[in-house]
């Protein structure tokens, strides 16, 4: 029994893995950048959500909305300045300039906030109320609500991604930045959009994080960016629905290496995560991988 | 700019005019003072072995290159500095070389990037299926599915939904079936009815030849030769795409017949 909690312990804490590596991978799929600022993001999400409550005192549900579209905004115009600009620079220029943003929003907080933790505090109803399934499985509704959170998140923006007029315009970028150019598309408003979609996930990521645990500055960089590109390259990248599989992937292998002994939670992800790429080095779900 | 001669002479304003182009790519010179007017209607052919500037030339004009020196004059407008997309919402629109359709894209889908932001006009993408039906039953499938000649088709259809003044055709012919090429200019008629101009790029001489207006040969990043096509013969045609001539006249300053005869 404590193995099949294990399990889906596992498979809903890859609900929030996906919530994070989707943005990742929707930025590097259309625009071949390594966002390694995506972990701070995320916290800096989470701190928006804080502050916004703090400042305010409106409900945690009504600053959702609120700190995705600060972030989509943000995003836009990241987009539009520093990384466009590194972009037309060339590719490792990003991995630089993004390393430069983590490490400023990383400073950044541990002037404004200290290196203090915080958490979102939105009263412990919603955050710790469970169901049990038998004696010895205990799920928490919040895990399960971030499940669904990211499942319906990837539902949209699939949803979006294919039918929509810019989903389409993202596709063709990504496939061919010249001939959507020669389509009169302008690749950068594009981009724009793109990176404003991936920071509203990330944000959404982020605030749901912050509900689970604390969070303090550094927590972007040395939990959330790991996990992230983990479910990102056990999925594949580029890969809306390989983030789900991938988050869960590392998600249930996380839970059974704590199973065998509970220093063994991260070693579990990390055994998982150097095998896909040993034996599938594009990830479980491309194309190529298959053929 | 050589002023057009007997019965071509024209009296109206060229909608698309290039002056003395020079375009670099890094250290190397791949157009050297490049000019040319389009009239209204026309259809323009630029013809030279690889490596001419044919293709350089075309990009240009699309803004996918900037000049070192000259300008693109466009429906009397300075269009040299505009980036390729504004170009393209201000009736430029091109065929790129070896088709460039988005492969993660169905066909319908790519119709539909074309149509994004087009220009108001006879082009829809339900023409499009008039003109090519094949492509109605097909739309779903992915543009990888196709044959090249297909391919090529959905290319120019993307082009055309975006209801350009100027067609910019670069290599249609390239790794293509003579019978399917020809099946490709065929419809070129059609493109002309509804009022688009054409300005082509053509590795095929003989189809240039076939379906051009007006001609002009580069090699090596120079004119080597420009006409109608009755007004050039076929022994001209031959010595200025392959730089050969029977006599002592070089085709350009510093470069001797000899040099080009190995």
């Amino acid at each position: 029994m404590a193995w099949v909690n294990a399990v889906i312990q596992g498979i809903l804490t890859g609900g929030l893995y996906a919530l994070f590596a989707c943005g990742l991978s929707l930025l590097f799929g259309v625009m071949k950048v390594v966002n390694l600022a995506h972990g701070d993001l995320a916290t800096v999400a989470g701190y928006v959500g804080v502050g916004i409550v703090a400042a305010t005192h409106m409900p945690f549900l009504w600053s959702v909305p609120l700190v995705v579209l600060v972030m989509a905004v943000l995003g836009y115009a990241l987009q539009r300045t520093v990384i466009q600009a590194a972009i037309s620079r060339g590719e490792l220029t990003t991995l630089i300039v993004t390393f430069g943003l983590s490490i400023v929003i990383e400073n950044g907080l541990l002037q404004f906030f200290t290196s203090n933790t915080r958490g979102q505090a939105i009263g412990d109803s919603f955050t710790t109320a469970s169901f049990s399934i038998g004696s010895q499985i205990q799920i928490a509704w919040l895990n399960v609500f971030i499940f669904v959170l990211a499942v319906v998140v990837l539902l949209a923006l699939q949803y979006f991604l294919s039918g929509s007029k810019y989903g389409r315009l993202i596709r063709a970028v990504a496939d061919d930045r010249e001939a959507a150019q020669l389509s009169g598309a302008d690749y950068r408003h594009v981009f724009g959009i793109a990176a404003a979609i991936a920071f509203g996930t990330v944000a959404l990521a982020g605030m749901s994080y912050g509900l689970t645990t604390t969070i303090d500055p550094t927590t972007g960089t040395d939990t959330i960016l790991l996990f992230a590109f983990a479910a990102v390259v056990i999925g594949g990248l580029g890969s809306l629905w390989g983030t789900l599989l991938g988050g869960i992937i590392l998600g249930v292998a996380q839970q059974i290496g704590a199973q065998i002994n509970i220093s063994y939670e991260q070693l579990g992800g990390y055994v998982i995560f150097l095998l896909v790429l040993v034996v599938w080095p594009q990830g479980l779900t491309s194309r190529r991988a298959q053929s | 700019m050589s002023e057009r001669n007997g019965p071509g002479l024209r009296t109206d304003a060229p909608l698309l005019e290039v002056r003395d182009l020079v375009v670099h790519h890094g250290q190397l010179q791949a157009l050297s003072g490049i000019s040319l007017a389009v009239y209204p209607g026309e259809v323009y052919a630029i013809i030279g072995a690889n490596g001419a500037g044919k293709s350089t030339l075309l990009r240009t004009i699309a803004g996918l290159h900037r000049p070192t020196e000259g300008s693109i004059t466009y429906a009397g407008r300075d269009v040299t500095g505009l980036r390729p997309d504004k170009r393209a919402t201000a009736g430029i629109t091109m065929v790129p070389e070896g088709r460039r359709l988005f492969p993660s894209l169905t066909l319908e889908e790519n119709l539909k990037v074309g149509a994004t932001y087009a220009r108001k006009g006879p082009w829809t993408i339900g023409r499009v299926y008039e003109v090519f039906p094949w492509m109605k039953d097909r739309r779903d499938q992915k543009t990888a599915q196709l044959s090249g000649g297909e391919q090529q088709s959905v290319a120019i259809g993307r082009a055309l939904v975006a209801n350009p003044q100027v067609l910019l055709l670069d290599e249609l012919s390239l790794g293509l079936a003579p019978v399917i090429v020809q099946r490709i200019y065929g419809m070129l008629p059609q493109i002309l009815e509804s009022g688009v101009t054409v300005l082509l790029v053509e590795q095929d001489v003989s189809q240039a030849l076939r379906v051009a207006t007006h001609l002009q040969c580069l090699l090596e990043g120079h004119t080597t030769l420009e006409g109608t096509p009755a007004e050039v013969t076929r022994v001209q045609v031959e010595a200025a795409y392959f730089g050969v001539t029977d006599g002592s006249v070089a085709l350009w300053p510093g470069l001797t017949p000899s040099s080009r005869a190995s």
